[in-house]
This record gives C-alpha cells, structure tokens and sequence, in this order.
C-alpha cells in the first residue's frame, strides 16, 4: 500500500506493508535511523516522534495509520548546524551516556513543554517521564536537560 | 506481526459491515493494546479494521447531568478536557494516570473498556458512576459490561459508540499502581450520588467489579474512620509477582479509605 506523509516538514511517500510499524517505515524506508528500537514492547520511549504534534510511540502505530499526517523525528529539530535548543541543553548538562534513549527523551521532553510550558518544576518532568526508560544516566541530568531546553527555547 | 488487510472506514455503518464481513475481523482504537498482542501474534487477524477516521466516534459532550465521551476519544483529550475537569474531575484526573503521555496520546476509551484488562482504570470508573455503554446495537449498563478477565458483555462485531456517564456529587479514584506500566495492583473508585455511595475496584480480581460491601459499610458514615474494620476476600484476591493477596485485600482497604477521604 502507498502512504504519503509529511516527515520533518516535506513531504514523503513510500510502499509499506499494513503491518508495517511506523518506526520501520522511517529508519528502514526513509533510513531516518534517529528514532531508535529500545524494546518493540511499547515500554521504553526511545522510539517517541511527533505525529501531529503529539508524542507517539512509534513502534506501537502502524506506517499507514500516520498517513496524511505530520511527522516530527529527532532528524527534524536542528536548523543545519545549530542544534535545536533541547538538543543542545542535553549537550551542555551530560543528559546522556550511551545515548540510546536520548532521541525518545528529547521527543519528550518537547512533549512536556507543549503541554505545560517552559517553567518546568523537577517533579513535573519525572512524572512526565513515566514511559521514558534511560538504562545509563539515572535520569539526573535528562531532567535538568529538559528543565534547562525548555527555558532556553524562549531565547 | 502477521500480515492482515488494512481497512479505514468513515461511518460506523461502513465499520460494522467490514467486521461482519472479515473472515477474522479486529477493530483497532489506539492500538496500545491490540498492536503489543498482535507483535506477540497472540492475535492474528485477517483484518483490522481502524476506527480511527470516523468521526462520530469522537468528541466529549455535556448534556444537563450527562457527560458523553465518545468511544474513540483519547486518554489525554479527556484529561485534558475542560468540560470532563468541570463535571467529573475525577474521570478526567484518571485517565491522566493511565499509563504515559505518548500511551494516552492514542488510546481510547472505547479500546479500553472493550479490552477489559484486570488492571485497567476506566472499568472502575463506569461501575462506580453508573455509566451506561452505548453500542452500534444497544445501551449496556457499566455494571453489566465487564464480564471477566478479557471480557465483556459485547457481542462478536458489535462496536462500542460512546460512554454515558451520569454527573456524581462528588468522586474520586485511588490506584496503588504498579510503578513499571502505571497499572492499578489495587484501583478503587468512590462517587457519592443522589442515591449514596457507589464503589468499585480494579486490579483486585478478575477484572473490575462493584464493591457492595464496600457500600453498605459507607451507607450510614460516608467516612474513612467508616472502613476501618472493613476487610476484603483475601480468597478472591489475585497473587502475583507484584502483590500477594493478603496484600490487595490489604490495599483494597487503604485506597478505599483514601478515596473517601478525597471525596469530602
Ligand atoms: C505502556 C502501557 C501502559 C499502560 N498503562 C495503563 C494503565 O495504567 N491503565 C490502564 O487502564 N491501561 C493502561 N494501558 C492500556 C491503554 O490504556 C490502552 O490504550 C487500552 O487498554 C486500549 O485502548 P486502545 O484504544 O489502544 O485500544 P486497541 O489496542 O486499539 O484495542 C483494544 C481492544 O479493544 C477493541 N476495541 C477498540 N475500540 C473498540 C470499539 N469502539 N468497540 C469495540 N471494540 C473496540 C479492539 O478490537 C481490541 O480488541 C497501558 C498500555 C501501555 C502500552
Ligand atoms: S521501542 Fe517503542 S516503546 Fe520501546
Ligand atoms: S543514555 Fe544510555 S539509555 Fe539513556
């Protein structure tokens, strides 16, 4: 089957099963390979995208259920060179080791500004956090990374 | 994930004649759960029918005493909801406990209650308020509806449309959740309606059901201090790696009391 979508602002089509999952069509097909696999059991969070503005788990929506809609991956925040400023802010507070949930967490992380704003209290980002799993960090410094992006987003 | 026809109807009708037409038929909501199954192929339909463009599955609406939620209306949108906040604040505070943001961005309360999980919240919310299911087919009190682990009072196709939910006076809900999946171990909600306490529980047993003894213990002392003694079947409680038995009848009681408390 054909779908047609828009990822990271252009526009994208390609051949996908029914069964294809919305996280294979964009790393296999689009080889957007940002978004990341960490469970494939709709646990973990290092597979969040934006569809339509909301945080989905892309390993638990089909390829064909996104079609005509909006998509936002990790591949889609940075302008150029300059990283996206909740990119940037995992940089600058060590919001990561090895990384693997890092896509998922900034995902996130935009997901929580988008629905309670820039001035995030520590509480609020753990509670926001639930589906997100980090196996390296202790999740420390994601906070603080999510706390400071959210505030350096309105410079 | 086997392979399966993939259908998008615009009308229930359309969906309905899909169904009754599929050699094995599924209908997909959110997917939150149907998707996980189906990986596991502990499902494996011939086609999923996705009820995800029709639109008069969805929205919330207010009518005198009456909140209908529209079966495809998702978690976060009746969180969300002023209307839902106003009129049952502790429906909308519920459903945004259910699972995490990205979870609650896709499912539904139509997936869930259909599902009929023995940890899942919104079942102890239509018993405790005395929803009413309504169908492509017919109106099903919430009481009525959660028939077992995995199932329901619904026939073989027959599509859940919306959830009728009375307006109590005052309700809350109380889940010692399981801190990995955010399920309810123990979920009891409490409403006080014209017609006096109304309870029921989640996670305990094989799915939710109404606390009757709960009830009569709150019927003269809507109070906290009116449970104290109160003590649930240990014998009828689920074992699991999570919680003994001893431990839900345990929790049965202490979420009780603080669902009551949160009443006042
Ligand atoms: C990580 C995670 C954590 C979760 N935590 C919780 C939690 O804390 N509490 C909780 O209650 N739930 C929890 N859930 C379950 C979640 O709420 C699901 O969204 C819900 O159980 C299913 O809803 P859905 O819309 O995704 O349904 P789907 O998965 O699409 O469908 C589920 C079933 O319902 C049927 N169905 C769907 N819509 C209809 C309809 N309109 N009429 C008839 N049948 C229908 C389908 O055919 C299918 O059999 C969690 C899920 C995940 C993945
Ligand atoms: S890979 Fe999707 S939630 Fe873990
Ligand atoms: S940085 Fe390794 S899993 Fe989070």
């Amino acid at each position: 089957m054909k779908i047609d979508l828009t990822v990271n602002g252009r526009a994208a089509s390609g051949e996908v099963e029914a069964r294809t999952l919305l996280v294979d069509f964009l790393r296999e097909q689009l080889r957007l390979t940002g978004t990341h696999v960490g469970c494939d059991t709709s646990q973990c969070g290092a597979c969040v995208v934006m569809v339509d503005g909301k945080s989905v788990k892309s390993c638990t929506m089909l390829a064909i259920m996104a079609a005509g809609c909006d998509v936002t991956t990790i591949e889609g925040l940075a302008n150029g060179a300059e990283l996206h400023p909740m990119q940037q802010a995992f940089m600058d507070n060590h919001g990561l080791q090895c990384g693997f949930c890092t896509p998922g967490m900034v995902m996130s992380g935009l997901d929580i500004v988008n629905r309670h704003g820039r001035d995030l209290d520590a509480a609020t980002v753990r509670r926001e956090l639930n589906g997100n799993i980090c196996r390296c960090t202790g999740y420390q410094n994601i906070v603080k990374s999510i706390r400071e992006g959210a505030r350096a987003m309105g410079d | 994930m086997y392979s399966f026809s993939y259908h998008r109807p615009a009308s229930v009708a359309e969906a309905a004649d899909l169904i009754a037409n599929a050699a094995d038929g599924k209908l997909v909501a959110g997917g939150q759960t149907l998707l996980p199954t189906m990986k596991h192929r502990l499902a494996s339909p011939s086609d999923v029918i996705d009820l995800g463009a029709i639109a008069e599955l969805g929205g919330i609406v207010v009518n005198g005493n009456i909140v209908t939620i529209g079966a495809m209306t998702s978690h976060a949108e009746v969180a969300a909801s002023g209307e839902v906040q106003e009129a049952i604040p502790a429906l909308a505070a519920l459903a945004g406990n259910i699972g995490d943001p990205a979870v609650r961005n896709r499912g539904t309360i139509g997936g869930s209650i259909a599902n009929n999980d023995p940890a899942a919240d919104y079942p102890a919310a239509l018993i405790a308020l005395g929803a009413t299911v309504r169908t492509n087919r017919r109106e099903i009190a919430g009481e009525d509806f959660f028939a077992g682990m995995f199932e329901t009072a619904l026939e073989e196709d027959e599509i859940i449309v919306a959830v009728d939910f009375p307006r109590p006076e005052a309700a809350a809900y109380m889940k010692f959740e399981n801190p990995a999946s955010r399920y309810a171990i123990v979920g009891v909600f409490i409403a006080r309606t014209a017609d006096g306490a109304r309870a029921a529980f989640t996670g305990a047993t094989d799915c939710a059901h109404r606390a009757h003894r709960l009830e009569e213990a709150l019927a003269n002392d809507f109070s906290p201090a009116a449970l104290a003694d109160f003590q649930a079947p240990v014998d009828r409680m689920n074992a699991d790696i999570h919680a003994s038995a001893e431990y839900r009848a345990h929790l049965v009681r202490v979420m009780a009391q603080r669902a009551v408390a949160a009443c006042a």
